[in-house]
């Protein structure tokens, strides 16, 4: 059925047939059928990057199909998201390699976006974990790995679906002793201040920074820098060392609705931030928290992207390399001299990836929210000018907007990606709305 | 253990019966038309609630093969789910046999021909449970679907009939009416997002029905009601509202 529909930003709406299938046998049917089809996990993507003619949507492919518990092998099929891949390795002391700040992804998504969680710089992305996985390409189904079909593999890591539709994957898990991090807060005042800290606690596993980018002056670039490490038996409170792997349930908040757009503008960002800070009275803190609000701080709250209104948001990522910290000033002064800051702005550093076209590169990240209103796309291109201009990228997962040319002149692997991307997928059979809008031009 | 049988084992209200009653410890025995399908299936059952499960070949159209496929079973099963289904066209019905036959044989006489095995069997043992899904389709007639709720209609009156003998020699017999559920059936359907439900929750619903013994379970609830309006609706207005 045809039907309107968006991403996590929820701009830009299109109009798409949406269908999903449960066993192999019907995905092959669908995808022999027709033209002009792209995958569609747990629509946690932005923009239109799972969003085309035919959105394939591979949330009834759910199934596990290994789980060696010795050695932390899990096998699934790709609709499986990572909250129920939670629930049942967690309990059987085993986490995820690598987990954005959302669990409500599928696994296809993970791959298809190479996510990164907060332990880039010490553990890479999520392909850095994968054994080997199936695509249905253009060409048929097809198992790749680092070692057999490379170019498939390394084309389908990041490749947000372009190869064909990835069926299943396995790959291997971290083993932990309880469901607990360690976790330390650092106040920083400015800017200088948290890419020090950053330093100072690089053989951290876990770090990240949310950052106020409407400050000015002495403390332009304020922020709380977060690190962790998962708990041992001996570190977790006696209470919760009786059962160290088990998590007590909680309520989930949801926002219901669209809030108006009144509700979120300069005022409420600033004031949010403002508490924010506040919070944290002493400049240290440490304890032991559960997983959850360690990584997935706004899982707690459901549809928390309708709070934007119903215009939408885009998420602005990008990353530059780790000798242009003046490109980050740059574009965090530009950002705080217009006055439209965002209520989430994350920064973390990547460690080294530069694989065919994953996002991360040596340097910082920072991701920041931006309401739909007039004028924005006109001041991100600006933007993305300064990106260039320091040698850095957008990550495409949550891009909406960008055009054209900034993608092909920032990701030094794009032409190369093209050609592979052209051998398996021929006749361009698979394209979204983001792929034709980058004029990707397969077939 | 107690033992699950799912027959129809690939449906998304099925996957969802039969993640309920792994979690609940049953042991699952799948069957549907093809076995190699429920594979993943049956390992994600294992693996996810360390339940043993097993899958089988059953073909609801092949009234003869359904004595030797029950005897054949690893064990009789304390509950069997009649799960399957066949929405079909009702247009194509109309003017193809085929398609018309295919409707009516899998939504009735499949299922009544299978069911009449699980009760002589459970009958005999005094005890079990059957839950037959049928639809309130087959409340009512409508023109654009009767084909199919006339076969739900029969598969509706059947387990009533069988209820009502069962019950004397222990057995429980329930009737399950889900209005419209978002699964791979329904999803070319512009469904009202309000009435509809998702499988889970009506895997939930059944669950918790089965185990209180209630005879007849509309899910969601408030279908009960629906489907009374609409069966009093008087005829004359009923067939000019072209439903
Ligand atoms: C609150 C929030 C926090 C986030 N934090 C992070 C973060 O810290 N790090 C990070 O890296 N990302 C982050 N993300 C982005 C998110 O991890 C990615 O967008 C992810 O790809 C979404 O997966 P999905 O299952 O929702 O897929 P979708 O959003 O539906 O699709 C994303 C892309 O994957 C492709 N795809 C999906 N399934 C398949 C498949 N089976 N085969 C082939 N291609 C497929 C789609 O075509 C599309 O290109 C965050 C998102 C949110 C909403």
């Amino acid at each position: 059925m045809r039907k309107n529909i968006s991403n996590w930003g929820n701009y830009p709406v299109l109009n798409c047939e949406e269908v999903s299938f449960s066993m192999e046998e019907q995905l092959l049917q669908y995808v022999n059928t027709h033209d002009r089809v792209i995958a569609r996990g747990n629509g946690r993507c932005y923009g239109d990057a799972s969003l085309g003619e035919h959105s394939v949507s591979t949330l009834r492919y759910d199934k596990v199909l290994a789980f060696d518990e010795e050695n932390g092998v899990f096998e699934c099929q790709s609709g499986l998201t990572l909250d129920q891949i939670l629930d049942i390795i967690v309990p059987r002391g085993w986490f995820l390699p690598v987990t954005p700040g959302t669990k409500f992804i599928t696994i296809g998504g993970a791959v298809a976006s190479d996510v990164h969680g907060k332990n880039h710089h010490s553990e890479g992305s999520f392909s850095n974990h994968i054994v080997s996985m199936k695509v249905l390409t253009g060409k048929g189904l097809t198992e790749c790995s680092p070692e057999t079909e490379p170019d498939l593999f390394w084309a389908t890591c990041g490749g947000m679906g372009l190869t064909g539709i990835i069926t299943t994957v396995r790959f291997t898990l971290k083993k932990i002793e309880t469901a607990y991090i360690r976790q330390k807060q650092i106040k920083a005042k400015n800017l200088d201040e948290v890419l020090q800290l950053f330093e100072e606690h690089k053989h951290y596993t876990y770090s990240m920074a949310w950052i106020d980018c409407l400050q000015k002056g002495d403390s332009f670039g304020r922020s709380i820098l977060i690190v962790g490490e998962h708990a041992t038996k001996d570190q977790v409170a006696a209470k919760a060392a009786k059962a160290p792997l088990e998590l007590p349930r909680k309520m989930k908040l949801t926002v219901p609705f669209n809030l108006p757009g009144f509700v979120l503008n300069n005022f409420t960002v600033k004031l949010f931030n403002a508490l924010y800070y506040a919070k944290n009275t002493r400049r240290v803190i440490e304890n032991t928290v559960p997983y959850e609000p360690f990584f997935y701080p706004l899982d707690a709250i459901l549809h928390w992207n309708r709070g934007y209104g119903k215009d939408g948001f885009v998420q602005y990522q990008f990353v530059l390399p780790m000798d242009k910290k003046d490109g980050l000033v740059a574009i965090l002064q530009k950002i705080s001299e217009k006055g439209w800051g965002s209520f989430l702005a994350v920064l973390k550093t990547f460690g080294k990836q530069d694989d065919l076209i994953s996002f991360p590169m040596e340097g910082y990240t920072l991701a920041l929210d931006f309401p739909v209103r007039n004028g924005l796309f006109p001041f991100l291109d600006e933007l993305d000018a300064l990106v260039l201009q320091y040698g850095g990228r957008l990550y495409l997962t949550k891009d909406a907007r960008m055009q054209e040319r900034v993608f092909w002149d920032s990701y030094p692997n794009a032409e190369r990606f093209r050609e592979i991307v052209k051998t398996w997928n021929p006749a361009g059979k698979f394209r979204s709305a983001q792929s034709d809008r980058l004029n990707f031009q397969f077939a | 253990m107690p033992t699950v049988l799912i027959l129809g084992a690939g449906s998304d209200i099925a996957v969802a019966l039969a993640r309920r009653y792994a979690a609940a410890g049953f042991t699952l025995q799948l069957a549907g038309r093809n076995p190699e399908q429920l594979r993943p299936l049956e390992q994600d059952l294992r693996i996810r609630h360390r339940i043993a499960a097993t899958v089988h070949a059953f073909d609801a159209l092949d009234f003869a093969s359904h004595a030797g496929f029950y005897r054949t079973l690893p064990a009789p099963p304390d509950v069997v789910l009649c799960v399957f289904g066949y929405l079909g066209s009702q247009e194509k019905g109309q003017e193809n046999w085929q398609e018309a036959s295919r409707i009516l044989h899998t939504n009735f006489t499949g299922a009544v021909s299978i069911l009449n095995v699980v009760a002589e069997d459970m009958a005999a043992r005094g005890k079990g449970t059957i839950i037959g899904i049928s639809s309130v389709a087959g409340d009512r007639g409508r023109m654009s679907n009767y084909l199919y709720g006339s076969a739900k209609a029969g598969f509706t009156t059947y387990l009533s009939g069988l209820r009502n003998r069962l019950w004397h020699s222990g057995v429980h017999v329930m009737t399950v009416e889900p209005g419209f559920v978002a699964t791979q059936m329904t999803e070319h359907l512009a469904l009202p997002a309000l009435l509809t439900a998702q499988p889970d929750e009506v895997a939930k619903d059944i669950f918790k029905a089965a185990e209180r013994k209630k005879n007849v379970l509309y899910t969601k609830w408030f279908w009960r009601y629906i489907m009374m309006i609409i069966k009093n609706v008087p005829e004359p207005i009923f067939k000019k509202k072209k439903l």
